[in-house]
């Protein structure tokens, strides 16, 4: 589209926007708002957005001391990054042989990639469920990560890139005496940079954001990822304490919007990509 | 595009691809395959978790299910909860996707504003629109007091907590959908426009009507099936804010999976619905892939 129209156009546009935009972020600027003021502020019916008396010391350091908040969003990183390495580890090998090599199998196993991107993640949730219940690893970091080591997209993703590297870099390693893995570990992976980063974001904010499996699989506090630790907090505190409650939204929140905010561009063509994964 | 086992591949080759997919085909099999199979096996037993013995009842937990009132209620909430958030987000996502792409500056910032919600984690969220919901010292209900008009309660009234829920719905998801259609509005050719001007299409209303529209429509379509597949799996806002209540009145598909399977450990029953929910969810992924087949290409 080619950008156009009249002034008033223009005007009326950016009032358009604004006023979306108003309404889109009310709720990030309320809850940041809230968690600065005092109880007595939070229940006044006069509305403000900056506090008369400020209480954000309380409040954050509530929300720091009521709930593990800081071990919430560290096994959000553990998690997050274990289930991405692992991720990496088993797409990137399979992701070249597709995209490269000469194999038995190769077409069939490329079609159960794209079976497996079909597969919504909920719907094989109950025999995972029962097989780590058979060995005992329910409510531990590998019941939140193992599940989700095969990774269709991440496989796809990486093909598609590999495609587009041209054959006689590899022939050249290979007259070089290179073998599969070493073409892979010192070519192919420097190469593949912009593309593993775009699945890492997709990767690292699905399974940030993922509340379904660890609301299934984690009962202990101290092993809760950040959504779940949200979850407790809220019920913690019975909904009544919305100073701190809100100073914890905003602390487990912050940083992945940070992280957006940070890498704009990578994010959307991230989220493009892959079309449905949020 | 098939590929034989082309003769030139050497031995070493193949023996290379072998050790570099295993891994992959393992996982695939133990960790995606087999569990999604195993569903449709749970189905057709009795088993619970933790029970000594399985019997096979054929198609008991689905004559069961089609016969429960919760199931359907279940379902048919689930469609409406669609029916209200695909319309209302894909509608959003085109809007801002237009006013946004046609400005001639903020384009950068309205977009990453309008995506910000897409990014943030909705359970957190989930929590800040409870606050604000509240009847008495929500925001919302406080701003529509100045104006004279009793709020009224958002998530406990059997007749609006479904529409509530439908209203984050969309609030989260429209800025996805306007990078979606921002990426179509990229891939129309700007001489369309032109050819367009030419041919006497002067408003911007008339070229919307002539090249936008009809250039966009299968992105449209993919667009609104990306949405209704996301909006079909609705759980978290449900098990924060309303736990399917005031009287099952948000009770959806995935959350009486959830309570079957994993409250009252009705495995077998629990993998009935889980069934149900894959083949909806399965039927419009086709439909998705039918959409997509003008715009990607697998070489």
């Amino acid at each position: 589209m080619k950008p156009g129209g009249s002034i008033l156009g223009h005007v009326l546009r950016h009032l358009l926007l604004i006023a979306g935009l108003v309404i889109m972020l009310t709720p990030f600027v309320w809850m940041i708002s809230t968690s600065l003021k005092p109880p007595n502020e939070i229940f006044s019916t006069k509305l403000s957005l900056l506090p008369n008396n400020w209480a954000a010391a309380e409040n954050y350091t509530k929300a720091f001391t009521k709930v593990p908040l800081l071990r919430y969003l560290l096994n959000g990183v553990i998690v997050t990054g274990g289930i991405f390495l692992l991720q990496l580890i088993v797409s990137l090998p399979a992701a070249y042989a597709l995209a490269k090599l000469r194999f038995r199998g190769r077409d069939i196993l490329f079609t159960m990639v794209l079976i497996g991107l079909m597969i919504p993640a909920q719907a094989p949730a109950i025999p995972r469920y029962v097989m780590l219940y058979e060995v005992g690893l329910l409510d531990s970091y590998a019941a939140l990560i193992i599940p989700f080591v095969f990774s269709a997209f991440g496989i796809f993703l990486m093909r598609q890139f590999f495609k587009t590297v041209p054959d006689d870099l590899m022939h050249a390693a290979r007259i070089d005496g290179l073998g599969e893995f070493e073409i892979l570990w010192r070519i192919m992976l420097p190469l593949a940079m912009p593309a593993m980063l775009a699945f890492g974001v997709i990767s690292v904010v699905s399974h940030w954001n993922d509340f379904f499996w660890p609301l299934i699989v984690i009962q202990t506090g101290d092993l809760a990822t950040p959504p779940l630790g949200t979850l407790f907090f809220r019920n913690e505190e019975a909904g009544s304490d919305f100073g701190p409650l809100m100073a914890g939204t905003v602390v487990i929140t912050a940083p992945l919007v940070l992280l957006f905010l940070a890498a704009q561009r990578r994010f959307i063509e991230g989220v493009t990509l892959s079309g449905m994964k949020g | 595009m098939t590929t034989p086992i082309a003769n030139d591949a050497t031995p070493a080759e193949r023996r290379a691809a072998l050790a570099l997919v295993s891994p992959a085909w393992l996982m695939f099999v133990v960790l995606l395959a087999g569990p999604t199979l195993a569903v449709f096996v749970l189905s057709l037993t009795d088993w619970q978790l933790g029970a000594p013995t399985m019997n096979f009842i054929g198609l008991g937990n689905y004559e069961q299910l089609f016969a429960d009132r919760v199931f359907w209620k279940s379902f048919s909430n689930t469609v409406v909860y669609c029916l209200v958030t695909v319309p209302g987000s894909v509608f959003l996502g085109l809007g801002l996707a237009l006013l946004i792409e046609g400005a001639t500056f903020g384009r950068g910032f309205y977009r990453a504003a309008y995506f910000l919600p897409v990014t943030s984690t909705l359970i957190a969220m989930a929590v800040v629109w409870e606050f604000l919901l509240h009847p008495s010292v929500g925001l919302i209900n406080m701003v529509l007091e100045q104006v004279g008009i009793q709020g009224g309660d958002w998530l406990k009234n059997p007749n609006r907590a479904l529409f509530t829920l439908a209203g984050i719905g969309i609030w989260q998801s429209a800025g996805l959908n306007m990078v979606l259609f921002m990426a179509g509005l990229k891939s129309i050719p700007a001489d369309l426009y032109e050819a367009a001007e030419i041919d006497g299409a002067a408003s911007a209303w008339e070229r919307f009507r002539c090249v936008t529209w009809p250039m966009l429509g299968p992105a449209t379509l993919f667009v609104t099936v990306v949405s209704g597949i996301r909006s079909f799996q609705v759980f978290d806002t449900v098990e924060v804010l309303t736990k399917g209540g005031p009287n099952k009145a948000t009770e959806v598909l995935l959350y009486t999976m959830y309570t079957e399977a994993f409250n009252f450990f009705r495995t077998g029953y629990g993998a009935a619905i889980t069934v149900v929910f894959l083949v909806v969810v399965l039927a419009l992924t086709l439909l998705q892939v039918k959409a997509g087949e003008k715009r990607t290409h697998y070489g």
